[in-house]
Parts: C-alpha cells; sequence; structure tokens
C-alpha cells in the first residue's frame, strides 16, 4: 500500500497544497510536484478532481484523492509507520483536532479572505473585527490543544497545527494589505511563538513561499480597484 | 462498573438531519445514550455551554467531555467504537469516504436548500444545479446497496439527509428535486435504506415531520408550494 508513486497536482502559492506538501514531508515521501499555471486548469487536474476541479489533487498509484484535509488523514493512514503522526492518537484528541481544523477553514479562512475582496473601508474594519476575534479563539484552542508542550499536536507538528500553519503566509500578506496585525505578542502571544516554530520546522521551512512573491501574487488574484 | 448509558449523552433535534445521523451511528454501535432534547429557537444554557463555539446541535458529550460538528461527532464515534465499522478500513475507501460526507453536506445540502421558497427561473435553476451534484452521487451507488457496499456505512449515514429531508420535502417545496426517471440508483437505495431496522428505528416519523417542515416554512414566511 505505501509503494506506489505519488504525484501531487498544485502550486507554490497554494494554502491547500501547501498542507498535503507537509505531510508528504513529514513521512519522508518522494513525489511529482506537478504545478498548476495560474489562470488555466490541466487536462489531468480535471480528470482527477471532476467534482471541485481543484487542487491540490494527490494520485498515488494513479487513484487520486482530493481535499486538502482528507488528502493529510490519506497519508497519515497510508505511511502510518513512516515518521512522526500527523493526527494525535486518542479518540477526543483528535475529534478535537478535526474540529478545529473545520473552524479554520468554514469560518477563520473565510473572515480572512473576506478582507481581500471587501469593499470599502466599513466593510474591511469588519471583517477585520471578525478575524481577530476568530483568531483570539484559536489562541485558545492552541492553550488548550497544546497542553504546555511547542505544537497544538504536542511535541511534534500535527493535523491541526499544518490546517493553520499552512495560512501563516497568506495571514502575513493579508496583515500587511490591511495595515493591521493578528498575530502578536501581546494579543496572542502562544500563536506568536508558534508560528515562528512551525515556519522554521525543517518540513515547512523548504515550501513556505516567500511573502514579497506571494504579496506579488495576491494583487494578481485580488486587484484594488483603480483610483 | 458504571452503566454505558451514563456515560453518553447526546445534545440534539428530533427533526435535524445533523442530530439524527449521529443517533444512527451510535446504534449501529449498540451504544446506549441519553437524549437530550433542545429548543433550537430558545437555546438551552446547557447547549450554549457546551458548544460555545456554534452554539448547535447536535453535541456529543461522552465521559463529561463535549464533541461538536456532526462528522467530527460521527468519526469519533466510529474511532472510539470499534464494532460494526462505519468507515472503510481501506485508506483509499476511507478517504473517498470523508469526501463524498464533506460534498453532501458543503455542496448537495446548501444547493437544495437554495430551492426552498423560490419561484419561477430561480426555481429551475436552484433545481437544476441540485440534480448537477446529485449526478455524482448517482454514479457512485452503481452496483451497490449502499454507499458503504453490502452495509450502510458513513456516506450512507449523511446521505440520510438526502432520503429523509431533500426527497421527503418534495412536495412541500413543489418540485421532484430527485426524480426516479433521473436518479434510479438513489431511489433504490432508499429502498435499501427503508428496509434497514436501525434506519426504521432512528429517521424522524413521516407525518410529524412533514407536519413540522410546513409549520417551519410558514414561520420563515416561505409559502409551502
Amino acid at each position: 500500500m505505501a509503494s506506489g508513486e505519488v504525484k501531487l497536482i498544485g502550486s507554490w502559492a497554494s494554502v491547500f497544497v501547501m498542507r498535503a506538501r507537509i505531510a508528504l514531508h513529514l513521512k519522508f515521501i518522494s513525489y511529482e510536484f506537478l504545478q498548476e499555471t495560474y489562470g488555466s486548469k490541466s487536462e489531468l487536474l480535471l480528470k482527477s478532481n471532476p467534482v471541485h476541479k481543484k487542487m491540490p489533487v494527490l494520485i498515488h498509484s494513479d487513484k487520486p484523492v482530493c481535499e486538502s484535509n482528507i488528502i493529510v488523514q490519506y497519508i497519515d493512514d497510508v505511511w502510518n509507520s513512516s515518521g512522526p503522526s500527523i493526527l494525535p492518537s486518542h479518540p477526543y484528541d483528535r475529534a478535537i483536532a478535526r474540529f478545529w481544523a473545520a473552524y479554520i477553514d468554514d469560518k477563520w479562512f473565510i473572515s480572512l479572505r473576506s478582507i481581500l475582496t471587501a469593499q470599502g473601508e466599513e466593510e474591511t474594519k469588519a471583517f477585520i473585527a471578525q478575524v481577530e476575534e476568530r483568531t483570539e479563539l484559536l489562541e485558545k484552542a492552541f492553550i488548550d490543544c497544546s497542553k504546555g508542550k511547542l505544537f497544538f499536536n504536542g511535541d511534534h507538528i500535527g493535523y491541526l497545527d499544518i490546517a493553520l500553519g499552512s495560512f501563516l503566509g497568506w495571514l502575513r500578506v493579508v496583515e500587511l494589505d490591511a495595515n493591521h496585525k493578528f498575530l502578536d505578542e501581546t494579543k496572542t502571544p502562544s500563536l506568536t511563538k508558534w508560528a515562528e516554530r512551525f515556519c522554521n520546522d525543517p518540513a515547512v521551512k523548504p515550501i513556505m513561499p516567500e511573502i514579497t512573491k506571494l504579496a506579488e501574487f495576491a494583487r494578481k488574484l485580488f486587484p484594488k480597484p483603480q483610483g | 462498573m458504571a452503566e454505558r448509558s451514563e456515560e453518553v449523552k447526546l445534545l440534539g433535534m428530533w427533526a435535524s438531519p445533523f442530530s439524527r445521523r449521529i443517533e444512527i451511528a451510535l446504534t449501529i454501535k449498540g451504544v446506549p445514550y441519553e437524549f437530550s432534547e433542545q429548543d433550537i429557537t430558545n437555546k438551552s444554557a446547557l447547549l450554549l455551554q457546551l458548544n460555545p463555539v456554534h452554539k448547535m446541535i447536535p453535541v456529543l458529550v461522552h465521559h463529561g467531555k463535549p464533541i461538536s460538528e456532526s462528522l467530527v461527532i460521527l468519526e469519533y464515534i466510529d474511532d472510539t467504537w470499534q464494532n460494526n465499522p462505519i468507515l472503510p478500513q481501506d485508506p483509499y475507501e476511507k478517504a473517498m469516504a470523508r469526501f463524498w460526507a464533506k460534498f453532501i453536506d458543503e455542496q448537495i445540502c446548501v444547493a437544495a436548500m437554495k430551492v426552498v421558497g423560490k419561484t419561477g427561473e430561480e426555481k429551475d435553476a436552484a433545481v437544476e444545479a441540485t440534480r448537477d451534484l446529485l449526478k455524482f452521487l448517482e454514479k457512485e451507488l452503481v452496483g451497490k446497496d449502499f454507499f458503504g457496499g453490502k452495509n450502510l456505512g458513513f456516506v450512507d449515514i449523511v446521505a440520510t439527509l438526502i432520503a429523509f429531508w431533500v426527497m421527503r420535502t418534495e412536495e412541500i417545496v413543489g418540485v421532484k428535486v430527485v426524480p426516479v426517471e433521473i436518479f434510479p440508483e438513489i431511489h433504490r437505495w432508499v429502498k435499501n435504506l427503508l428496509a434497514n431496522d436501525v434506519i426504521k428505528k432512528c429517521i424522524p416519523p413521516e407525518d410529524e415531520h412533514l407536519r413540522y417542515i410546513k409549520d417551519r416554512m410558514v414561520k420563515l414566511i416561505i409559502k409551502p408550494a
């Protein structure tokens, strides 16, 4: 099961693709990274993910797996004897990790992205307030989950670290764009320290995109109105 | 030895598909539980305390610890009680099961809700959009009794939302969103569900359910068809 060719359809800039890459790195899996061209979708992507037509898609022994958090769990399941465990071992801890990962995608990320697409100052301010509130919840979640250790998952990065940590590049881009810090030593001391540790983790560092490059890409994706 | 039933409590609501799916899972596993019916229009202090983030049912409480979000709860149940597995054992099949469950909740459920209260062209478009999504599930059922294969599994439990909410309310909504001519496999699957003892036990009684939905639609100032 653990043998077989591994390919990943994705892009250097995508948060969701990054999750899959971190998981593969944690498990020391070699894979072919098939980068999509911005603005078009490859035949392989459309064929491998006919339902959503989105990246990432992990192709393992020619079988496609879609949806970033599902891919991360798949990698953990298949390569369970390689590298550290990505999901916590206790069912309750797993449930909490899954709960917050879902919260990050369904609530936190949606507010964050809304800052980039907001029309006007009032709307932007409202979304900033929302992200502030939601980040505060994540600060508390970190304290609960980490139980005094370095990561949400304990001693090593895991599912929830990957779920949130993959956003750190984009979070920085939004902070610069909105001129507002969401992670800082006074408001979110635990998350701020965690973020630095996460970005320096050997499984993460080589693939975390450079902020200036990402900011440039963001300007392409979310152009500001003229004047 | 402590009574198993004291260990598991479910805060739910009788007409909610998300609550019912937890009851199905617990019943499949033979786990006794205490059910606490919640008034979602007037949320209890207990619910707000146990699910402060979303303030929604269902919430499962096990050994005094709360778990929220129905898909998270289903996985927790499967992780904790290993008899009668709900998720497939094979990692690829497991990934596919999770994929379809997410698809049902995030895509189909949302699309089907958009049909409600619409008229004319808007309604037609919402129906078409829902059907386009359902076609993926129709394909999945070919050659199988259930999404889980020979037995009920994770996707079947989640998809009861389609069988007993989307399809049941067709008369009220005034359009056959899931006609048998386009979706013979889904209809066959519903018959299989209705022959299953756990499903029969755990779904809301039809008449009462339809009355409740009509009533809610009126309250939300949506004209039932």
